[in-house]
């Protein structure tokens, strides 16, 4: 098995941090927020406000669910319109309020169904990423595990993104890749190689600012480490980010993706 | 005996000339449709079948030609070309032939026209230039499209067909959601009109993004308009979907499109939204600031 096919492997597993880690580790005093305002709740996204080292945020991100049931119910981390619409709600409350936004994405993908483009999976992914572009409060983005296509770039239009080490973060899973350009999804691993789709890459290539290192000298980091000295990381990002004039930060995310 | 004994003939090819009628080449197409054999010319200009009326899909060119006024167009960012970011095996090669056989560049055309008189930034997607799918390059003459409108104040028509994302360049081709959507913003934030009409095909990225941005959405009749492939779909739920599942007509059902306009007058009601979009000043945007 080739190294990237490797990191994808890991970067799928359940038992990584969470977003219920970050929500009851990471953020203090979490208050859940829920729905769309428009039609339900999407369980596949958790959304809500709490404090990150004594500063109100908005905190919002992919859950896929530890057990199969709360798995089935959280849709194994694939949103439907109503999780996009319910994160966007969420964020233009967050801009109101001057509050700083860090998104947090753990997901194969925007959901493929029939009711997932009934409800206009396309329309909802295209509105954040017009939306975000002009939001006018500080946006971290951080790929926890999967950052599958447009369906995590609707949550990454971000002042800065950030990578777990053995995250990924592509167009599309390497399976799909792989069936698409040579008709053949049992070449994932050679497609994963291709794709440069690990963190490393990626930070190599410019797509993202920073590597979350998961181990240390070979061993996993413990789970409250690793939230401890991402806190740290985080709040000196938003802090720094929030100094700058709305016109600057404005500007800076403008130039970050129109030089792709 | 030797006597009666059959001579051997000569044998004669039959040639293809003397099998039925001759028809020169390209005269008779096929409808993907109704799969009867249509004589071109009962095409028309919009290329319409006359037995069930679909419309077909045409070349970026051939669009230009039935939407813009005579020798009005002015192409923008030709030399836009497509990189390699990923190093794709044989990518290069891949884009040189489609650029010989369609006659583009990229699967976009961009640049400035008149349309039933009024001043216009339009793009034009073609399928036939891998599947339009949106990479850098396409990304790029998009995003300039939008910055240079904002600029000279004009409205931006935009013909979507595209089947996503180019997945020879990977990551990159997904940021150009972003970076088109951005630009996007910026020029909707001055106060302009933006006018998309959703071509056969509009799906995957392009839908999830500029494709979904207009002030107003149009579609052709019987256009595929969705973000997931129905192939996708089908695996997914493991069951088979309706035909149709993602046609315009159903799309505009489930609120996502304002009207469905047949190509004979796509033409005029563009010409007519324009003009409802322009200020008496005769300029665009001006009643912002």
């Amino acid at each position: 098995m080739s190294n990237a096919m490797d990191i994808v492997n890991q970067a799928r597993r359940t038992d990584r941090l969470s977003m219920k880690d970050i929500t009851t580790g990471l953020v203090e005093g979490f208050i859940e927020l829920h729905g769309d305002r428009l039609y339900k709740d999407d369980e596949a996204i958790i959304g809500g406000i709490g404090k990150i080292s004594g500063m109100p945020v908005t905190v919002i991100g992919n859950e896929k669910g530890t057990d199969v049931n709360e798995s089935v119910r959280r849709n194994f981390g694939s949103p439907h319109p109503e999780g996009y619409r319910k994160s966007l709600r969420l964020m233009k409350q967050a801009e109101k309020f001057n509050r700083p936004i860090v998104n947090f994405i753990n997901t194969s993908g925007a959901y493929c169904g029939v009711e997932a483009e009934e409800r206009g999976q396309g329309e909802a992914i295209a509105t954040n990423l017009f939306e975000m572009s002009n939001l006018k409060v500080p946006v971290l983005s951080i790929i926890m595990g999967e950052g599958g296509s447009g369906g995590a770039l609707a949550l990454a239009l971000a002042d800065e993104v950030w990578m777990m080490e053995f995250s990924i973060y592509s167009i599309l899973s390497p399976e799909g890749f792989a069936s698409i350009l040579w008709k053949d999804a049992k070449r994932s691993s050679e497609a994963a190689d291709l794709m440069k789709l690990t963190s490393y890459d990626l930070k190599e290539l410019g797509i993202v600012e920073k590597v979350i290192n998961e181990k240390n000298n070979d061993q996993w980091i413990d789970k409250q480490l690793l939230m401890k000295q991402m806190k740290s990381d985080i709040t000196k990002k938003l802090n720094e980010l929030a100094a700058l004039p709305v016109e600057y930060l404005l500007e800076n995310r403008y130039q970050r993706f129109r030089n792709f | 005996m030797r006597l009666f004994k059959k001579r051997p003939y000569i044998s004669l090819q039959k040639t293809e000339a003397q099998n039925g009628p001759q028809v020169p080449d390209g005269m008779f197409e096929k409808c993907p449709n109704c799969q009867k054999p249509i004589y071109v010319k009962s095409l028309g200009k919009a290329r319409r079948c006359p037995n069930c009326h679909y419309t077909f899909r045409i070349s970026a060119q051939e669009r230009l030609a039935i939407t813009v006024d005579a020798s009005s167009f002015n192409e923008w960012d030709t030399e836009v070309t497509t990189g390699n970011p990923l190093d794709f095996p044989d990518y290069e090669n891949k884009i040189a032939k489609i650029q010989i056989r369609t006659g583009l560049r990229e699967a976009v055309m961009t640049g400035e026209a008149r349309i039933g008189g009024h001043e216009t930034a339009i793009g034009i997607m073609d399928s036939h230039f891998i599947m339009g799918s949106m990479g850098q390059a396409v990304g790029e003459k998009i995003t300039r499209l939008f910055e240079r409108a904002a600029e000279k104040n004009l409205p931006v028509v935009l013909f979507t067909a595209s089947g996503g994302a180019r997945m020879q360049e990977g990551i990159f081709s997904l940021m150009q959601m972003a970076k088109t959507s951005a630009a996007i913003k910026r020029f909707s934030d001055k106060g302009l009109f933006y006018l998309t009409v959703l071509t056969d095909p509009t799906t995957g990225g392009v839908t999830a993004s500029f494709a979904m941005e207009g002030d107003i959405i149009l579609a052709e009749p019987g256009a595929l308009v969705g973000f997931a492939g129905k192939r996708v779909i089908e695996q997914t739920i493991k069951a088979s979907l309706p035909d149709d599942f993602q046609l315009a007509e159903t799309v505009m059902k489930n609120g996502f499109i304002d009207q469905i306009v047949e190509r004979e007058k796509l033409k005029q009601v563009i010409t007519d939204l324009i003009d409802m979009h322009t200020y008496p000043t005769g300029k665009e945007g001006d009643h912002d600031e």
